[in-house]
């Protein structure tokens, strides 16, 4: 029993001694080969800036999507930024940058762009309380028309009535 | 018996006035709007406005300081083949007004990223003071469509002449430039 235990502390030892540095060898290995090659963006990485940038040169075409040279080289700027370790509004700040604000999807909330956003809902909460007046106006348009009292002494009624009873009378007569 | 209800009216006077009179300003802005996106190019005898170039190499190019000179404007880009086309010939053209010292090139890189205008620019052995479109005021200040394009200012600081297109031979260019140094 005594030889048996003396062996396998020996085993496990002599497996320490080489399996930690070989464990700590390679560790260090593969951290560096990651540190070397960065970590790659993905398509969905780089299309995610990409369309919500506009290359002037293709209007009304997102970055994403643009088919021509100058929008490759664009993403290929994006990839390079992302790999630097850039976040998406440095990426973008740097495309206002070199070609202005008309690169972006959505217009930077600043000077008159400020209608851009605040127009829209006003427009929309004008046109509710319009609804709204209209509505209301004419539900007590028709409440008054319905709930008028009847006037029963009209003597305009009480003519039309005795008109109407004689021609009936006549009629009977021949 | 007196009892007739009349509807209400539903919005005042001044509210109506409001609404129209945003309404009116709305459309305003979307026509001003309209008619500098759908404006052309800058047209000949037309003032252009001074501007500033960044060149590449950092120096700074005003037209400010070039006043009584003939100046030169072209745009191009590296992903633009018609640019290859002219490159040579206005790089030619260059290396001959600029010994009359009456003549200024300025090449403005549109819609481009710096190592490729730097790589086409070496490549075409560009002489003349190249920079970035930053932020595209320039081409926004001629209504750039694309590229090449180029423009001739005469010593007066009016437009003197366009050039949509690449440029076909030097000749073409002489042509263009000659006319506008005798004015």
């Amino acid at each position: 029993m005594g030889f048996k235990k003396l062996s396998l502390n020996l085993v496990i030892k002599f497996t320490n001694i080489l399996f930690v540095p070989f464990m700590l060898f390679a560790l260090i290995g593969v951290s560096q080969v990651y540190a070397q090659s960065g970590n790659p963006p993905t398509a969905d990485q780089i299309n995610a800036i990409a369309k919500q940038l506009y290359c002037p040169v293709c209007e009304n075409t997102p970055l994403d999507v643009c088919p021509t040279q100058a929008c490759a080289q664009w993403r290929d700027v994006i990839r390079d930024k992302l790999v630097a370790g850039w976040n998406e509004e440095q990426i973008k700040e740097y495309f206002v940058n070199q070609y202005g604000d008309r690169v972006l999807a959505e217009p930077p909330k600043r000077g008159l762009n400020w209608l851009v956003y605040v127009l829209p809902p006003i427009f929309f909460l004008g046109g509710l309380v319009l609804v709204y007046k209209n509505i209301k106006n004419a539900r007590k348009l028709e409440s008054t028309i319905t709930s008028a009292p009847i006037v029963e002494d009209d003597p305009f009624l009480k003519e039309f009535e005795d008109v109407l009873r004689k021609m009936e009378e006549n009629g009977k007569n021949g | 018996m007196e009892n007739e209800t009349t509807p209400k009216k539903g919005l005042s006077r001044t509210t109506i006035i409001v609404a129209f009179a945003i309404l009116l300003g709305f459309l305003a802005l979307l026509g001003w709007g309209l008619r500098n996106a759908q404006a052309g190019p800058v047209q000949v005898g037309q003032k252009v406005p001074t501007f500033d170039l960044t060149t590449f190499d950092g120096e700074v190019v005003s037209t400010s300081d070039l006043q009584g000179k003939v100046i030169v404007v072209n745009f191009w880009a590296s992903w633009c083949k018609p640019c290859e086309q002219e490159a040579a010939d206005l790089e030619r053209a260059w290396q001959i007004y600029k010994e009359t010292d009456d003549v200024y090139f300025f090449g403005v890189a549109y819609v481009d990223i710096e190592p490729k205008s730097r790589a086409y620019i070496e490549k075409f052995n560009i002489t003349y003071p190249n920079g970035p479109d930053l932020r595209t005021t320039i081409s926004t200040m001629f209504r750039v469509r694309g590229v090449p394009e180029t423009y001739i200012i005469d010593r007066q600081g009016k437009l003197a002449a366009f050039k949509i297109g690449p440029y076909s031979s030097l000749g073409e260019i002489q042509a263009m430039i000659d006319p506008i140094i005798l004015q």
